[in-house]
């Protein structure tokens, strides 16, 4: 099953006619079709359920769209809200599926090479959503096309946003292309080229650092946000990102271990739990580095921390918010460090469960909102998304959970030999 | 991918389900007909406002002024109106006799065709304590008589800074800073991303969250294309220096209106002008120095 790059992988693809791929390619994606809508009653209800809610999500949308951004919560005071904070944390999830790719390529992990193809899904599927955000937040999507270089007028390299822009789509497109390709040639029966994926690979692995560093750095670089405005912003969020994407797929591999005959072993979830005992440690660790900093200095710099964590002249709605994920954090932490992996895995995954939602409210509304409180005037205004950015936002995960559902659908029947191409000789 | 099931009928349930899908897909876009509807191929198509030609601009004046009327009810004129060559504009308020009457935010409301529903304006004045120069003592929201002992009030506009942080973010060059000092925005070409809201330190940045609303007969038909003609929904706004008016030699609507006489506005290239005046011979600082934005907005005081 290994597609390790020894050497006696390394030798050259066999030749194929050129007119079988023409053939092959169309049939690839005939056969991944079938394999994507067939499945038991369980699949069918999973997809039914997450349809719908994508649906509910797409029809808010289309109401937001004639109605205009006011029918958010969003207001001139918080000019961002739910959807930029979700986006965030989908960039993190992406950038996350890394840890990953690091043990199977770089240490040469054989256990994490054999599903590696789990987070490299994640990646694809998570910079959707993070796009798919951005999308619904803007006024004017049908303006988008201003975006594009010489067509449009990029501001690049000025504008923090264009490199955003540039990184997610490369990590979108470099993810797609080493899944494509591994799963085509897998399908052709043929063994990867590692000149056609490796260095893709190597790539991903410094561009999923930059995805969220560039994150990071359209806030920290606003020098009007003293609470965005922090040099350590950019690696809290990379320890996150390093937090919630083995936590997802910690979960995701327990899952298809159960639900599909792929094989999983217990290795790979265990060196993802090795690396998770670090990282929300270290989570947690920066974020109390940030808050004290922040308290023990004082003065009004500091309103938006003091807002956050205790309320600020009467106003407190993010309170019991960051309260309940700095609760949710630390306890996946104690989890994470005093679970037997082999023996406690429920334990383990139910850390991921709470860590995954704590840092879903840490660096997601509770984030983003308190940029914007106080204001730059210092006036309080509040935000609470409100039903409409419920349902857009609840939308945009289903239709991420329907992509990884389908990619890990299509990846596992080739990986088991059951899509294959039939050759013509 | 085979299972004990019969596949003709498999099919058949696919192709049921497909097109149950397929008309829910449809129920639920359905809303989006009335927001195409509002789109034009031109509006689309339109470039960036240092891209056009006089007759594109022309055509382009043209289609906006009947929209205004078609959806508004209400024949205006609108302009481009270009910078004048070796003018510098620069504006100064004195603190020590702005009676925070906030007349001035009331005729930027009418003069720019604001939303009404919102009764949006470009100024926003602080209430401020004696002895204080920090914003977290400051209040907009103030309910009473003025002005109030121990208080002094405090105009926040744009500050058309030289160094502005909201043309840097911008990712697509929809706003940017002209030849004469002010900062503008293409509504037409803005996609509403709001980095620029964000990034402003002076709170000086609108957003249309919805169309504007406003009775035909509060429009101000004097118009030009970068400041005060009714802004699209979805796009960014913001203060011009009133440069439909400042830019044809007349003075800013907010300072017109200013009972007091604090505001001071004019051309900082001319060594005579008022505004040098003030900035040579009074104490003036500027709001958030530390920021390092550089305004072309000023504050003095008397004494």
């Amino acid at each position: 099953m290994s597609t390790l790059p020894d050497t006696e992988s390394r030798r050259d693809t066999p030749a194929v006619e050129p007119t079988e791929y023409v053939t092959s390619y169309p049939e690839f994606l005939w056969r991944a079709l079938k394999v994507a809508t067939d499945g038991g009653p369980l699949f069918y209800v999973w997809m039914t359920v997450l349809t719908a809610v994508w649906l509910v999500g797409v029809n808010a949308f289309a109401h937001q769209l004639v109605q205009g951004q006011g029918a958010t919560a969003m207001t001139d005071h918080v000019s961002w809200g739910m959807y930029i904070g979700n986006f965030t944390y989908a960039v993190g999830i992406a950038a996350g599926a890394v840890m990953m790719v690091i043990p199977a390529y770089l240490y040469k992990d054989r256990d994490m090479h054999d599903v590696v193809i789990v987070g490299e899904i994640l990646a694809v599927a998570a910079v959707a959503v993070a796009l798919s955000f951005v999308n619904v937040d803007i006024g004017r999507p049908d303006r988008l096309w201003h975006f594009l270089p010489y067509i449009g007028r990029f501001n690049w390299p000025v504008s923090m946003l264009t490199w955003d822009v540039i990184v997610l789509s490369g990590y979108f497109l470099i993810n797609l292309h080493v899944v494509g390709y591994l799963l085509y040639t897998r399908f052709l029966g043929l063994r990867p080229n590692p000149r056609w994926y490796l260095p893709f690979v190597f790539l991903s692995i410094v561009w999923a650092v930059s995805i969220h560093t560039v994150t990071a750095f359209l806030y920290s670089g606003l020098g009007s946000r003293p609470f965005w405005n922090s040099a350590i912003l950019a690696p809290r969020f990379i320890a996150s990102a390093f937090v919630t994407g083995p936590a997802f797929i910690v979960l995701a591999l327990q899952a298809i271990r159960r639900l599909t005959d792929f094989h999983v072993g217990d290795a790979p979830i265990r060196t993802l739990i090795g690396v998770l005992r670090v990282t929300a440690v270290l989570n947690l660790f920066m974020l109390f580095a940030e808050v004290f900093t922040e308290l023990y200095t004082g003065g009004s710099h500091t309103a938006a921390a003091t807002y956050l964590w205790f309320g600020l002249h009467g106003k407190h709605a993010l309170v019991p918010w960051i309260w309940s994920a700095l609760a949710m954090d630390v306890t996946a932490a104690l989890l994470l460090l005093f679970s037997d992996p082999v023996k406690n895995l429920a334990r383990i995954d139910v850390a991921c469960l709470l860590t995954l939602f704590g840092i879903w409210i840490e660096k997601g509304l509770g984030l983003i909102v308190p940029g914007f409180v106080p204001s730059t005037l210092h006036e309080i205004v509040e935000y609470v998304p409100n039903q409409l950015e419920w349902k857009v936002s609840l939308g945009i995960w289903a239709l991420g959970i329907m992509i990884y559902t389908l990619g890990l659908k299509v990846a596992i029947a080739v990986f088991t030999g059951r899509m294959h191409h039939e050759r013509r000789s | 991918m085979t299972t004990s099931d019969d596949p003709d009928r498999r099919n058949v349930l696919k192709a049921g389900a497909v097109t149950l899908g397929a008309a829910a897909f449809a129920r639920a876009v359905a809303p989006v007909t009335e927001w195409v509807d509002g789109l034009s191929v031109d509006g689309f198509l339109q470039k960036h406002y240092k891209e056009l030609s006089k007759e594109e601009m022309n055509d382009i004046l043209r289609r906006h002024e009947q929209k205004t009327a078609d959806e508004y009810g209400r024949e205006v004129q609108i302009q481009d109106v270009r910078p004048i060559p070796g003018v510098q504009f620069a504006y100064a308020l004195n603190l020590s006799i702005c009676i925070g009457c906030r007349k001035c935010a009331e005729a930027c409301h009418q003069e720019n065709n604001h939303d009404r529903r919102t009764n949006n304006s470009y100024i926003r004045v602080l209430e401020m304590t004696q002895g204080s120069l920090d914003l977290a003592h400051g209040n907009p929201n103030y309910d009473h008589p003025v002005p109030q002992p121990g208080k002094y009030y405090m105009p926040v506009q744009c500050h058309q800074c030289d160094n502005a942080p909201c043309v840097k973010v911008c990712p697509i060059e929809a706003t940017w800073k002209e030849p004469d000092g002010i900062v503008v925005v293409d509504y037409d070409w803005c996609i509403g991303c709001r980095y620029c809201e964000a990034a402003c330190p002076y709170h000086a940045r609108r957003f249309n969250w919805t169309k504007p609303e406003i009775p035909a007969d509060e429009i101000n038909p004097d118009q030009a294309y970068l400041s005060n003609r009714i802004r699209p929904q979805g796009v960014m706004e913001k203060c011009t220096f009133c440069l439909h008016r400042t830019r044809k030699g007349r003075l800013p609507a907010c300072l017109e209106a200013c009972p007091t006489g604090a505001r001071v506005f004019g051309n900082l290239a001319d060594p005579d002008s008022e505004i040098r005046w003030v900035l040579e011979n009074k104490r003036v600082f500027v709001l958030k120095e530390d920021a390092g934005t550089q305004p072309r907005f000023f504050y003095f005081f008397d004494v």
